[in-house]
């Protein structure tokens, strides 16, 4: 098996008429790592996917694969293979032809051809399946084929456009940790595409965050998570609670927002860092689990205080949500991991006061937000 | 279930009414349109020929001299077999697979563009410009293509002007003009059986076995054809068929000196009046046609159901 090769995107462009699907992307993806470009549908994530397998030509901008220019070669001369959507396995041909079609193209003895898709449903752990049909597999084992599939292709770099889409949630989780796996064992470059950001956290070495055909940020999954670029990013990936404002005064790092439901304390984005001025419109993200109750109302206003009254609870296993209501209608909601014991005496209608740790806020320039799904 | 249930069942789901409809027009159409002529047919081609008077008289027994006369002509044919008719019906029956070849291979092409490449307008407008000169009739359509393949036609004046012959070339001898006739005349009945089967396949599944390195003659042998066979059997069921069935077109288009099989029907009936003869050999042309295509369809390994679709 080769091992995988680095993929450089460089200013690219790609437009279909008057629409721009990708703007001036620019993207180093190393060898042998696990990518995921992460975004909302319609952001020119799939785009991206089709331009470096070479079923879309960029308008403008390069692709690199291993260092070579891209430009005018086909997808069926790249050392790329793609995991369709929707998996587009063969339905006609048995498990094992399907593996090796890449092998019978290649012209590669029958004899051959059925040892090495014999081996590859070794390494996906379905051994002896090969005889079947496609539509007999369950659908954690079509990805799987899929996934072999592709590899008996000998790509350097796998592309996967959002197959686990189709699988439920359990099922979704345990392909999640196999593809994690298999491209570990096989030391090949992979790229993802995904809306879901669980899978992107779960997967990844390095994620780029997408929105309306920008990349947003490139990072992994904690600085993506912990320290968003942008309003989109801190709301897009994982949820969090935003208070809208303007920048009171900004300190070491931190800047004091006033907000409807008084003045946040927070830590400045790396990516804002010198961005923010007093005056500026800015935007405190704090996630619900970094919220903890506190003693009686206290009321708002010094830094890492908010005053809220509790509206609802919802119960969800691990943990349970509660939704707050602040000054003015400011929706918030915090997350309590559940221990087992007796809960928290809370109660719907109560006052209280959130507290959360400065360092556990973000502070970012006002932008464009993620759209309530 | 039983009868009673079953009948009950049928009112109650179509209503009384429709339920009624639909038992006397299928009634209709399989006894009176299809089963009925056949044993007709079938009931003539054993018998006799004889004046109306004897008709129903001693005279009147089964026989398979019909069929034998096909074989073996009259009895004192110094040659011991039909040559004349027996010859013309293997020729149109290998006529009849030419022009489904030729009909196939000049439509996937274009069936698979209409499918899978065009799209929107261009797409509609392609599948009218298909249809429109079949709003013209059939027998005015084969006189069309007498007008452009005749000694002073489209074709050969166009050749001459350039200079690529000197004399006209006579298509209508030659059988070209015949071929192209039937051909043309059949090619709807090849291209929607084989648009509507390639445009229900998932465009990924092209690319992804182009992604896999195939070459485009590849992914049609394995990827597209394979999925379009019940198209490709229906289409090519259909054209041959109606070919080997055709009437108008040979008659109009074809040489002074090829017959059709469907020719010799039609003299046994309307020009020797010998209906007992042409009902022999018209089931002859219908069960050699239909054993040649369950034949092809089973070695394509297709079901039979399929050639309806």
């Amino acid at each position: 098996m080769k091992s995988g090769v680095g993929v450089e995107l460089e200013n690219l462009w790609i437009k279909f008429g008057d629409f721009t699907a990708v703007r001036n992307a620019t993207v180093r993806i190393e060898e042998g790592e696990f990518f995921s470009f992460l975004g909302p549908s319609g952001c020119g994530k799939t785009t991206i996917l089709r331009t470096v397998s070479g079923f879309q030509e960029p308008s403008q901008g390069v692709v690199r694969i291993g260092g070579r220019n891209m430009a005018g070669i086909g997808p069926n001369k790249r050392p790329t293979a793609l995991i369709f959507q929707n998996l587009a396995l063969f339905p006609l041909m048995q498990v094992w032809e399907n593996i090796a079609f890449a092998l019978e193209v290649k012209g590669v003895p029958k004899a051959e051809r059925r040892k090495r898709a014999d081996e590859l449903l070794e390494l996906i752990a379905l051994p002896g399946q090969g005889d079947k049909l496609v539509d007999e597999l369950s659908g954690g084992q079509k990805q799987r084929v899929a996934v072999a599939r592709a590899l008996a292709a000998e790509p350097q770099v796998l592309l996967l456009d959002e197959p686990l889409s189709a699988l439920d949630l359990k099922l979704r989780q345990h392909m999640r940790t196999e593809l994690r796996a298999i491209q570990q064992r096989v030391g090949l470059t992979f790229i993802y595409i995904t809306h879901d950001q669980g899978e992107a956290l779960t997967m990844s070495d390095h994620i780029a965050v997408m929105r309306e055909g920008v990349i947003e940020q490139v990072g992994d999954g904690k600085q993506i998570y912990d320290d968003p670029a942008s309003a989109f990013v801190a709301s897009f990936v994982g949820e969090n609670n935003d208070f809208a404002g303007t920048v009171q005064a900004v300190d070491n790092g931190q800047a004091v927002v006033a907000t409807a439901v008084g003045e946040l304390q927070a830590r400045i984005a790396t990516a804002a860092r010198g961005a923010l001025k007093p005056g500026d419109s800015a935007m405190v993200f704090i996630r619900p689990e970094n919220f903890t109750i506190v003693e009686a109302a206290k009321g708002n206003g010094d830094g890492n205080r908010i005053a809220a009254t509790i509206a609802n609870e919802e119960f969800e296993g691990q943990s349970y949500h509660v939704f707050l209501e602040g000054e003015g209608g400011a929706a918030i909601k915090m997350s309590l991991t559940n221990r087992g014991q007796a809960r928290t005496a809370s109660a719907v209608g109560q006052q209280v006061t959130l507290a959360y740790s400065p360092d556990q806020a973000v502070a970012l320039p006002a932008g464009a937000m993620a759209d309530e799904e | 279930m039983g009868i009673a249930a079953t009948v009950r069942k049928f009112i109650a789901t179509n209503g009384l009414g429709m339920a009624l409809f639909m038992v006397l027009g299928v009634s209709f159409w399989v006894l009176v349109l299809v089963v009925l002529p056949q044993i007709t047919m079938v009931d003539f081609s054993f018998r006799p020929k004889l004046p109306p008077a004897a008709i129903g008289g001693p005279q009147d027994v089964y026989t398979t001299a019909n069929y034998e006369y096909f074989v073996k002509g009259n009895p004192g044919n110094p040659e011991g077999w039909n040559r004349v008719d027996v010859t013309v019906f293997w020729r149109t029956l290998v006529a009849a697979v030419f022009v489904t070849v030729f009909n196939f291979v000049l439509c996937y092409p274009v069936a698979y563009y209409m499918a899978k490449v065009a799209t929107g307008s261009w797409a509609r407008l392609l599948a009218l410009s298909l249809v429109v000169p079949y709003w013209i009739n059939e027998i005015l359509r084969a006189f069309a293509f007498r007008i452009i393949f005749g000694d002073a036609g489209l074709i050969n004046t166009v050749l001459k002007t350039l200079g690529v012959i000197d004399v006209s070339i006579d298509f209508i001898r030659a059988d070209v003009a015949l071929y192209a006739g039937l051909g043309y005349a059949y090619i709807l009945l090849m291209i929607f059986p084989l648009y509507s089967a390639i445009e229900s396949l998932d465009k990924n599944q092209i690319e992804a076995a182009r992604d896999m390195g195939s070459p485009w003659w590849r992914i049609h042998w394995r990827i597209v054809m394979p999925f379009a066979k019940q198209g490709i059997v229906s289409g090519c069921t259909m054209v041959f068929m109606l070919s080997a069935g055709a009437l108008a077109a040979p008659q109009i288009l074809g040489g002074p000196s090829s017959l059709w099989f469907t020719q010799i029907i039609y003299q046994g009936f309307f020009e020797y009046f010998n209906w007992n003869r042409g009902a022999a050999y018209a089931i002859i042309l219908l069960v050699s046609c239909m054993a040649i295509v369950l034949g092809v369809t089973k070695l394509v390994g297709g079901k039979a159901g399929e050639i309806g679709r």
